[in-house]
């Protein structure tokens, strides 16, 4: 190692007439100071390379001339190998290399930049596209559940039970926590009011009613979007990514049956009993609440029972597998439709939970105004 | 002047499972080195413990002297900045071009302009003979361009010492071919040397001039040398078979 600094890398182009000689000069490294360009490059490859005052240099300096003979135009026909006279030979050797193989034309994927209307209107073309998918992946579901009621359907009643407890068992932490608080929240906000009139018990109506008809099922769903939704189009997503759906389709399976129908299936069957589950939990926590102002929990029980109409209770719960259907639609159509690449992967988790709350909440709306219609 | 990579008594382990013990090998500067043995004997398993993912069960690892295994991992930075690593399946970042991908590194290490960076980019690319590949997302390529890519990313910082994971798998006969002129011209070019996982032959034969020899029935190394030389004159029988392709090795004399 010299004590002494670099000497700044430089590039001289002289033309004269015919010939054209590239002077190179100083320590062309990737950390030291950027590269003095004098005179214009000539849209032609220099003849001669004078090197004698060149330092130590890295890969910065055969980019430097490769990058220059890259813009000429791509030679025609049979031409002589491009010279490269008085380079050092390890230089030569290694650009030799690079230029044995000439340039891919029409390799470069189009990269023209879209005018605005352009951009518009790619936009609607693409939501009516995501439209159509997702009318066509319903119609998958449904045609994979004939399969399956005829018992055609092919898939691995293994992963099956899997699945069902990823999305029974496994969320009862969660749903329990979320459940118990809103139940705990109700009564609070609900106890504050209704001391105004007296009518502190009326409180165990109040969390009865919320939890078992909406709070319950919804938060349930959202719950299971995040947690659910999101893990099913990860996993999907990322079979796709690595050609494994590929796979099973050369052997025979149906992807559709193999990997959507189950995973429809368990979250239709265990977002009911989720739901009376967090309804229950809910009013355990709205009961704690109640206990802390004085209603003894038996009393609190007893108005609860009593406040809750069969209809009442089963609205929730009627709900809930088409809202669990809903997820588990999003879930893995956005994993199905997931690009090959791991950011793909990302972006089609995302777009899952999105896609699965919001079906979750248009849902439960549309169910909202039947009920107001059906005077439920 | 101690050798490049000394390798000492090193045993590897995955929990119980001892892969491979008490090997015993050095690396000389500027050598192409290879590592070969059966389909599943740890050659990507010894790489990894080469460049630092997998910690000896037992052993060490030197880099010109100095205790590399014995380096705390966080002051292990001016090591890694002299490897160059292309893994078995490429591991290509999925998300970034393939001019993304070698730039990537070297925009975090030094500021350097975008006109640099990316005629560094292509220049790696032509160099294994991607030149016109630069915006292409890894997805949309094939096999044999990913691991060449691959190579591409690895020699990115211009690393001392390039570990290659089975380069010429994958590729047909002529780009193999011309992997060997581009390792012979990096190591030429730029004085790097070059550690090689690789099951082709020819390759081992014309470029390689010193090898280890994995041996699964043993779970040692079978024996190290030059592969031309072990191929007529190892003792070890399962070296000569291997190196012959299978056919009846010549008595050794
Ligand atoms: N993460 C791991 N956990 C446990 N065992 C492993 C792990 N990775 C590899 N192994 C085992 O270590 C052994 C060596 O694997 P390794 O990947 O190093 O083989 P290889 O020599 O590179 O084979 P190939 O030529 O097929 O790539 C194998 O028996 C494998 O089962
Ligand atoms: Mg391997």
């Amino acid at each position: 190692m010299t004590s002494s600094p670099h000497p700044p890398p430089t590039a001289v182009w002289q033309q004269d007439g015919e010939a054209v000689s590239l002077t190179l000069a100083g320590d062309w490294l990737r950390a030291g100071p950027a590269v003095s360009v004098t005179g214009t490059a000539p849209d032609r490859a220099p003849t001669r390379y004078q090197t004698d005052a060149l330092g130590t240099h890295d890969s910065t300096l055969p980019a430097f001339i490769l990058a220059h003979l890259r813009t000429l135009k791509a030679p025609t026909g049979d031409q002589p190998p491009t010279p490269l006279d008085g380079l050092p030979d390890n230089l030569r050797g290694l650009l030799q290399l690079a230029l044995a193989v000439p340039e891919d034309g029409g390799a470069h994927p189009d990269t023209r930049p879209l005018s605005r209307l352009e951009t518009i209107g790619n936009a609607t073309l693409s939501t009516w596209q995501s439209g159509l998918a997702l009318v066509d992946f319903i119609g998958q579901a449904v045609l994979s559940l004939g399969r399956f009621a005829r018992g055609r359907a092919r898939f691995r009643t293994s992963d099956f039970w899997v699945t069902l407890q990823q999305c029974g068992v496994e969320a009862l932490p969660i749903v329990s926590l979320i459940s118990f608080l809103i139940g705990l929240i109700l009564a609070f906000v609900g106890s504050v009011q209704l001391a105004h009139f007296g009518a502190d018990l009326y409180v165990a109506d109040l969390v009865g009613i919320s939890m078992v008809r909406e709070m319950g099922v919804v938060m349930t769903a959202i719950i299971m979007s995040g947690r659910t939704g999101a893990a099913f189009a990860a996993h999907i997503g990322s079979m796709k990514a690595n050609e494994e759906i590929d796979a099973l389709r050369t052997f025979g399976f149906d992807p559709f049956d193999f990997l959507v129908l189950p995973r429809i299936l368990a979250l239709v069957l265990m977002m009911p009993i989720l739901t009376v589950y967090a309804d229950i939990v809910g009013i355990l926590g709205g009961m704690l609440v109640g206990a802390a102002s004085g209603i003894p929990p038996v009393l609190y029980w007893t108005e609860t029972v009593a406040s809750l109409h069969i209809t009442t209770a089963s609205l929730g719960v009627l709900k809930s597998p088409f809202f669990g259907a809903a997820i588990a639609i999003s879930g893995c159509m956005q994993g199905m439709r997931a690009g090959n690449s791991s950011a793909a992967v990302g972006e089609a988790t995302t777009r899952a939970v999105v896609t699965a709350i919001t079906s979750v909440i248009v849902l439960d709306s549309a169910f909202a105004a039947v009920f107001t219609l059906l005077d439920i | 002047m101690a050798a490049k990579i000394t390798v000492q008594d090193l045993t590897m382990a995955y929990g119980d499972l001892v892969v491979m013990h008490d090997l015993n090998f050095e690396i000389q500067d500027k050598d192409i080195f290879v590592i070969m043995g059966g389909s599943g004997c740890g050659k990507s398993t010894l790489l990894r413990h080469l460049i630092g993912l997998r910690e000896p069960a037992k052993g060490s690892i030197l880099y010109d002297g100095k205790d590399f295994t014995a380096t705390p991992l966080a002051e292990r930075g001016p090591f890694f900045q002299r490897f160059g690593v292309m893994y078995q399946s490429a591991a290509l970042w999925s998300s970034l071009t393939l001019a993304e991908n070698i730039s990537m590194p070297l925009e975090e290490s030094c500021k350097l302009p975008p006109k640099t960076l990316r005629d560094l980019a292509c220049y790696k690319l032509s160099l294994v003979g991607l030149s016109g590949y630069e915006d292409f997302y890894p997805s949309q390529i094939s096999g044999g361009m990913k691991k060449r890519a691959g190579i591409a990313r690895a020699m990115a910082l211009d690393p001392d010492i390039l570990f290659l994971d089975e380069p010429s798998s994958g590729l047909d006969p002529l780009s193999s071919r011309r992997l060997d002129d581009l390792i012979l011209g990096l190591r030429d070019g730029q004085g790097s040397t070059i550690v090689i996982v690789t099951h082709e032959l020819a390759s081992i034969f014309s470029i390689a001039n010193n090898a280890v020899f994995l041996d699964t029935a043993t779970h040692t190394q079978g024996a190290l040398g030059n592969p031309s030389e072990l191929r007529d004159h190892s003792d070890n029988p399962a070296v000569r078979l291997f190196l012959n392709r299978g056919d009846t090795p010549p008595s050794s004399p």
